[in-house]
């Protein structure tokens, strides 16, 4: 198999509610990352976009209204798609492109502008439920994940305040992070206090709505060492979708991130993730998912993930620094690009280039992972600097 | 690079309406036919593509509905918000990058349950530029048709001859829900929708689902006696916005069709390629296509409606409109033929064959396949 490097990434800002259109946020993380390693679209030999559901944009067929903006114009391009787990989908669709050997040059585009949605992009969630089965319910999704929530906490006998401490870290890890939409340096009885959405869900463990794009440039080896003396390579992709049915599970563990998971770790050599990864951005959209997640993707026992974080060794300085970006709680959530944002963070990370947020010991080993769908989608992308 | 076959393929029939059925029960019966065809069990596949338009299939995220009736839960599978071609060629990549050994391509269309479906393509528009100008999806092909004759000089009554050709085609496959005997009056007399272009010229839409089992060349060879290898694929997009597109060819043809050429080693399409199966949601499109695909020049296809192996299957106005499902059954068709399975239609040489699709107004994207035997 071709090896496949990333050589170049750019975020937008995330905001509630940008100016922008979508093709223009899609284009500005495009140049943003072009840029960034001295490409231009003539080097470009293939377009992918990762956006998720077009009820957010508001615009049918939403892959085709972004494609010239995203630098796909007159090029091959195409859209792929996984619900929430698309940003880190997108960048294994590109490795697709450039392991194959069809392109030697892959340009991968995450953008969401969910503030088109009115009057709130909930809204947007009502119609992803079975139309027989769910819909007469009119279930939202934050009561679904309320209902994870509660199994979660139940199975391991956590309580709201084990939870909330995600939160806290990640927002505050945001105050370092330039793209972030609501960094905040809050404390755990802030996010008790703040409001009930559906119990156990309160408003601060729930990441926001977000307008913003990102994009990185994938190129094979050969191209790669002419463009940088720092490509991270990606080194392991996986991804798996559970039953439609998600009814009929078991909600404590995530079962799908570990099957996408086991993928990655088999191809990139990864024996014990526990001790191999040295900095992880599980998804984060709902504070308990990141530990959810760690679990998931085997960075520590089941029912564990909730100690680690008491323990602080998912702080920066820590063991293992989860979410060093501040994630989607404190980065801001548009969907696709905040996947895409995460494996963004880790290629930072394993470059020394992340500033403020840099975690210490040179890094050389990181994982980004996503989630979607209904409980049931998990992507995940390791990267390695050498 | 690694070669890759199609080793399996199924199809329902195609119907203009489809009551008794949901779309996951039209997947599941097109995956068992490819499944049986392809001698796997969905055991043995290791990953899944489905290529669907959320607002088409009525979910905000329709990829959630694909695995439980492909027997794809917990495997890896996605969705490709695009054409069958473009999914086919995403299998194509896993499989030649070497992470899969497996895959399987799905497609369907449940057009029956979209109550508005030109409203819905209205809002593919660019919503602050086009959308407001409350355009019908037609009307935007009857622009296109009328610039695309003026620039190349073929004219109404030779796209007439394709949708009679076509039709008459339907005939012939069992598939098709628009078969016909129509003569050129009939189409040429019926109602005008956005001038030049008529009701007939439109193809009617349809309910089906194709699903095909794609594998690299080692398994190809233990598990099929017919491989039909994928021998060049492309795709390409031009642009959505109506102002700056290039309204008198197709350009996102032309660039899919070099690629796809280029990587099977095509230097002269219309000598070595038997069957050819284009993309005609309006019949315009056909003759647009075939220039753009190099088997005619620019202008001459409507002189050879009759004379091109073109869309014998019926083709969109004949089988009827697939949605995202169009590419496959164009590509379905060439799998046939390729395989000798034809029946009435069969061509008597078809070894090399290609299949292009168009993703409709508003897009100005398309991809190509050639296959072989």
């Amino acid at each position: 198999m071709r090896k496949v490097a990333i050589v170049g990434a750019g975020i937008t800002k995330f905001v509630r509610r940008a100016q922008e259109t979508g093709k223009e946020l899609s284009f500005e993380a495009a140049r943003m990352a072009l840029d960034s390693c001295g490409l231009t679209l003539k080097d470009v030999d293939a377009v992918t976009h990762g956006t998720a559901p077009d009820a957010f944009d508001g615009v049918h067929m939403k892959g085709e209204y972004l494609s010239d903006g995203s630098g796909g114009w007159r090029k091959p391009y195409m859209r792929n798609f996984v619900g929430g787990g698309t940003g880190v989908f997108s960048p294994i669709h590109g490795f697709f492109h450039v392991a194959s050997g069809l392109a030697d040059v892959c340009l991968v585009v995450c953008e969401e502008k969910m503030s088109s949605c009115h009057p709130h992009p909930q809204g947007a969630f009502k119609t992803i439920f079975d139309h027989t089965l769910e819909q007469p319910l009119n279930p939202t999704l934050i009561w679904i994940f309320a209902l994870e929530m509660n199994r979660y906490m139940n199975r391991y006998g956590l309580t709201k305040k084990d939870i909330a401490l995600v939160s806290v870290k990640n927002k505050k890890n945001a105050l370092d992070h330039p793209a972030a939409q609501i960094p905040e340096d809050i404390t755990v009885e802030d996010v008790l206090k703040s409001e009930t959405l559906a119990w156990p869900v309160n408003r601060l463990d729930i990441s926001p709505a977000s307008d913003g794009a990102a994009a990185i440039v994938l190129t094979s080896e050969e191209r790669a060492k002419r463009i940088t003396d720092k490509p991270v390579w990606i080194s392991g992709v996986g991804w798996n979708i559970d039953t439609a049915y998600w009814a009929t599970k078991d909600l404590y563990y995530p079962r799908y991130v570990e099957k996408a998971a086991r993928q990655a770790y088999e191809m990139a050599g990864i024996k014990e993730p526990h001790k191999e990864i040295q900095v992880a951005e599980p998804y984060d959209p709902f504070s308990y998912k990141e530990l959810h997640h760690m679990e998931g993707l085997l960075l520590c026992k089941k029912g564990e993930a909730a100690r680690l974080t008491a323990d602080g060794v998912t702080q920066r300085t820590g063991n293992l620094p989860t979410c060093p970006s501040g994630g989607a709680l404190g980065v801001g959530n548009p969907i696709a690009a905040t996947g895409l944002m995460k494996v963004i963070e880790i290629f930072l990370q394993l470059r020394g280039e992340a500033g403020k947020r840099q975690i210490p010991g040179n890094p050389k080993v990181g994982v980004a992972q996503a989630w979607g769908d209904l409980m049931q989608v998990g992507t995940v992308v390791v990267l390695r600097s050498a | 690079m690694k070669r890759v076959a199609i080793i399996g393929a199924g199809s329902t029939t195609y119907r203009i309406k489809s009551p008794d059925v949901s779309y996951r029960e039209m997947i599941f019966d097109a995956a068992t036919k490819a499944y049986r065809d392809a001698g796997v069990t969905h055991k043995d596949i290791q990953s899944f593509v489905t290529c669907a338009e959320d607002l088409n299939e009525g979910y905000s995220i329709a990829d959630e509905y694909t695995p439980d009736q492909l027997g794809a839960v917990l495997k890896p599978m996605q969705t490709v918000p695009g054409d069958f071609i473009q999914g086919l060629a995403t299998a194509y990549m896993m499989v030649t990058a070497g992470l899969f050994k497996i895959v399987v391509v799905e497609a369907h269309s449940k057009f029956s349950n979209l109550k508005t479906p030109n409203e819905i393509q209205a809002f593919a528009l660019d919503p602050v530029y086009n959308r407001p100008l409350n355009f019908n999806p037609h009307f935007v092909a009857g622009l296109e048709m009328n610039r695309y004759l003026h620039d190349s000089g073929n004219n109404a009554s030779q796209c007439a001859a394709v949708v009679v050709k076509n039709r008459k085609n339907a005939l012939k496959n069992p598939l098709a829900a628009y078969g016909a005997d129509l003569n050129l009056k009939d189409v040429e007399s019926s109602e005008e929708v956005s001038w030049p272009l008529r009701r007939h010229d439109i193809s009617g839409k349809a309910d089906g689902c194709i699903v095909m089992v794609i594998a690299d060349e080692d398994t190809a060879k233990n598990l099929s006696k017919k491989p039909v290898w994928i021998k060049g694929i492309g795709w390409c997009s031009d642009t959505p916005g109506l102002e700056t597109r290039e309204w008198g060819r197709a350009v996102y043809a032309e660039l899919a069709a070099k690629k796809a050429y280029q990587m099977a080693g095509i230097n002269n399409p219309a000598k070595e390629i038997d069957v050819i199966e284009v993309d005609d949601e309006y019949s315009y499109k056909e003759l647009e296509h075939l220039e753009a695909l190099g088997f005619c020049k620019k202008g001459e296809a409507g002189k050879m409606v009759n004379e091109l192996p073109s869309n014998i299957s019926g083709g969109s106005l004949g089988m009827g409109h697939l949605l995202e499902a169009s590419g496959a059954a164009r590509t379905y068709e060439i799998v046939t033929q390729l395989r000798g399975d034809a029946g009435k239609r069969q061509l008597k040489k078809a070894n090399a064959g290609l299949a292009q699709s168009w993703r409709g107004v508003p897009t100005t994207t398309g991809a190509v396949v050639i296959l072989g035997n």
